[in-house]
């Protein structure tokens, strides 16, 4: 148990900066989760807390010690690689009391500590079995079995459940929240899907290009991204963005995109008066914009012609891709929703839940 | 053996033939080898081996040769030999697998350059360096007053360091193949270097090691010129011992014959111990899998 401070990390590889001025916090007994896509430097952070990679400069924290020039072995971490990285030879076991064997803990204690581990991860019937006689799921929960015998300061878990089928890794992900919850210790994992950011995380890091973009907890990430990067990345389907000018009408602000203008509510007007007259971006998500006929109560819904594009039926619900004049956007509808491709129709945007980003920084205006 | 016909069975009638007339070529003069060492010096020195081999019964049948070659001395040979080639095979095997151990997962200045250096180590001929070895092994002796010459130990430091460059070039190709993330995460788990190397390294290179140790075994087995120069006659070994045998005019050539099918037995029990490793290894080293 203990916390994990990044102080002004940069990791250079060459001439490449794979993270770039990393700086925050996480809090003890914490389940944080480094998103991005792939190539953005969140497995690079990962890798240099758990000393498989060297600092250029900057320093990684865990509790107050600062481990810099601390080896892995030293470091009091367990990690959970993609590939799962058994050692084939040995038995499964073995497997989860190498660690111990290392540290010359005693044969009971070893015993007592990888049967309570596969007593919670449902492996005890595995454990004589060696490697390549388990199959993909098995394999994760030994992986993950390796790491907690070991009740390490902090867990770390590189896309553990990239390598699963996607039954499986919706389970998976279950058992390690409730895994969080039992060991109560300060866990930090790395994925490309924000599905699993979102559900897992008390707090999620959005890492792109190596930079930090944001930090906060699912649903305030969701509520009010800080970017277009941010907004783009969490949800799905993704935000829709409209380059639009924000314009005076009366004593109305109008968001105008060109081929529709959608009224501002009086709640918000002071924020943007300074914008008026300016190029911004106008973002809005799926789930923001409704078929007029199953609109929730008490929101203020703004009108906008567009043609069906495309239907794509979930179930639950429904995916319409629309096209406005020269824009596109994706609305996701009630499924009691009778559209046909080329209907031209009216769809309700929520101007409760918009967003409006400066186009040259791309931060949200706030 | 179910195992065995079921590969037969799967095999083309044309691999299947192949594989026969390869099996007949190969095992042919082993065969007159152990017909030969078995016949009287009356027989054969007059009638081909086969004639032996077609009436069996009707034909003498003696251990003479075998006789003689062991009371000349092939015993001792022998344990020469086992005495010479087992640490030959062990210590380059050894410091191989260290040396590549470090040469793929440590970061050290100039790890390129000596492993270029290695690789190049290669292709000087051993015929070369035998007497600037052999001077200074002369040279230790008076310095340190070891004598090195003339004694096994002499043949260890040969053959392990001729066989040093390739050991490690083999070994190192098939630690690369071992996935990293393998190495890390017996980092993490608190493994040093050397507990890596030990617990999860050698045991995970098992291939590659065996079919190093077959290839080494072989030649410092049937090895003449290295056990000759540095060890000499009073602890010969039994490539010696059999030119020996076959005396001055050649006289003696079906006791050669017994000493060559004794020479040839342990060979044959290390490769077939080791045999599921040998193809195993041979590309384990060369492809990356």
């Amino acid at each position: 148990m203990s916390s994990v401070t990044y102080e002004h990390v940069v990791k250079e590889f060459g001439t490449v900066r794979a993270v770039n001025d990393l700086s925050f916090h996480v809090e003890d007994k914490e389940f944080l989760v480094f998103v991005g896509p792939s190539g953005c430097g969140k497995t690079t952070a990962l890798r240099l807390l758990a000393g498989l990679e060297e600092i250029t400069s900057g320093q990684i924290l865990i509790g107050d010690r600062v481990v810099n020039d601390v080896p892995p072995k030293d470091r009091d971490i367990a990690m959970v690689f993609q590939s799962y990285a058994l050692y084939p030879h040995m038995s499964v076991y073995d497997n989860m009391a190498f660690s111990l064997k290392l540290r010359g803990t005693p044969k009971e204690e070893i015993k007592k500590r990888v049967m309570e581990a596969a007593e919670i991860l449902g492996i005890n019937e595995l454990l004589e079995r060696k490697p390549r006689q388990l199959s993909g799921g098995q394999r994760q929960r030994v992986a993950v079995g390796r790491a907690i015998v070991r009740n390490p300061k902090v867990f770390l878990f590189d896309e553990p459940l990239s390598n699963l089928d996607a039954k499986l890794r919706v389970q998976t992900r279950a058992e390690i929240n409730k895994l969080h919850q039992r060991l109560q210790t300060t866990f930090i994992y790395v994925t490309h899907d924000q599905v699993e950011a979102m559900t897992m995380a008390s707090r999620i890091a959005v890492i792109n290009k190596g930079m930090l973009q944001q930090l906060d907890t699912p649903q305030v990430l969701y509520d009010t991204p800080a970017n277009m990067f941010v907004a783009g990345f969490i949800g799905s389907p993704a935000m829709n963005f409209f380059p639009a000018t924000i314009k005076r009408n009366g004593a109305d602000l109008m968001v105008d995109t060109g081929t529709f203008a959608v009224k501002i509510p009086s709640s918000h007007v002071a924020l943007y008066q300074s914008w008026v007259g300016k190029k911004v971006v106008f973002g809005i998500r799926p789930e923001d914009i409704f078929n007029p006929s199953f609109l929730p109560p008490a929101i203020h819904a703004e009108s906008v012609p567009s043609k069906v594009d495309v239907i794509e039926l979930m179930g639950n619900e429904i995916f319409l891709y629309m096209v406005a004049g020269s824009q596109n956007f994706v609305a996701r509808v009630d499924p009691r929703t009778t559209y046909k491709v080329g209907d031209q129709v009216q769809v309700a945007f929520n101007m409760d839940k918009f967003h409006i980003f400066d186009p040259e920084t791309e931060l949200a205006v706030r | 053996m179910s195992k065995i016909l079921h590969l037969l069975r799967n095999l083309k009638l044309g691999s299947l033939l192949g594989m026969i007339i390869l099996v007949v070529i190969w095992s042919t003069p082993t065969l007159g080898l152990l017909i030969t060492s078995l016949r009287p010096s009356s027989l054969a020195d007059i009638s081909p081996w086969w004639e032996a081999l077609f009436n069996p019964l009707s034909t003498l049948w003696t251990l003479d040769a075998y006789q003689n070659s062991l009371s000349s001395g092939m015993l001792d040979s022998l344990i020469n030999t086992i005495a010479v080639t087992i640490p030959a095979t062990i210590l380059p095997l050894m410091i191989a697998a260290n040396a590549a151990y470090a040469f793929t997962f440590l970061n050290f200045k100039g790890k390129e350059f000596f492993f270029a250096v290695l690789v190049a180590l290669m292709v000087i001929p051993l015929q070369s360096s035998l007497i600037p070895v052999l001077r200074g092994m002369v040279w230790f002796q008076k310095a340190v007053g070891i004598p090195l010459t003339g004694t096994y130990a002499s043949a260890w430091v040969v053959h392990s360091a001729f066989a040093m460059p390739l050991a490690i070039y083999i070994l190192r190709n098939y630690m690369m193949t071992l996935p990293r993330e393998l190495i890390e995460a017996a980092k993490v788990d608190g493994a040093s270097n050397y507990q890596i190397f030990w617990q999860l390294v050698l045991p995970v290179s098992v291939p590659a090691l065996a079919s190093f140790a077959i290839f080494q075994f072989l030649w410092v087995w049937n090895d003449y010129l290295i056990a000759f120069i540095f060890v000499g006659e009073q602890k010969a070994v039994m490539t010696y011992r059999l030119l020996r045998l076959l005396g001055q005019y050649g006289q003696g050539w079906r006791d050669v014959a017994a000493g060559s099918f004794i020479s040839l037995i342990i060979p044959l029990i290390v490769f077939f111990a080791l045999q599921r490793y040998f193809v195993r290894g041979l590309l384990a080293g060369s492809v990356k899998g």
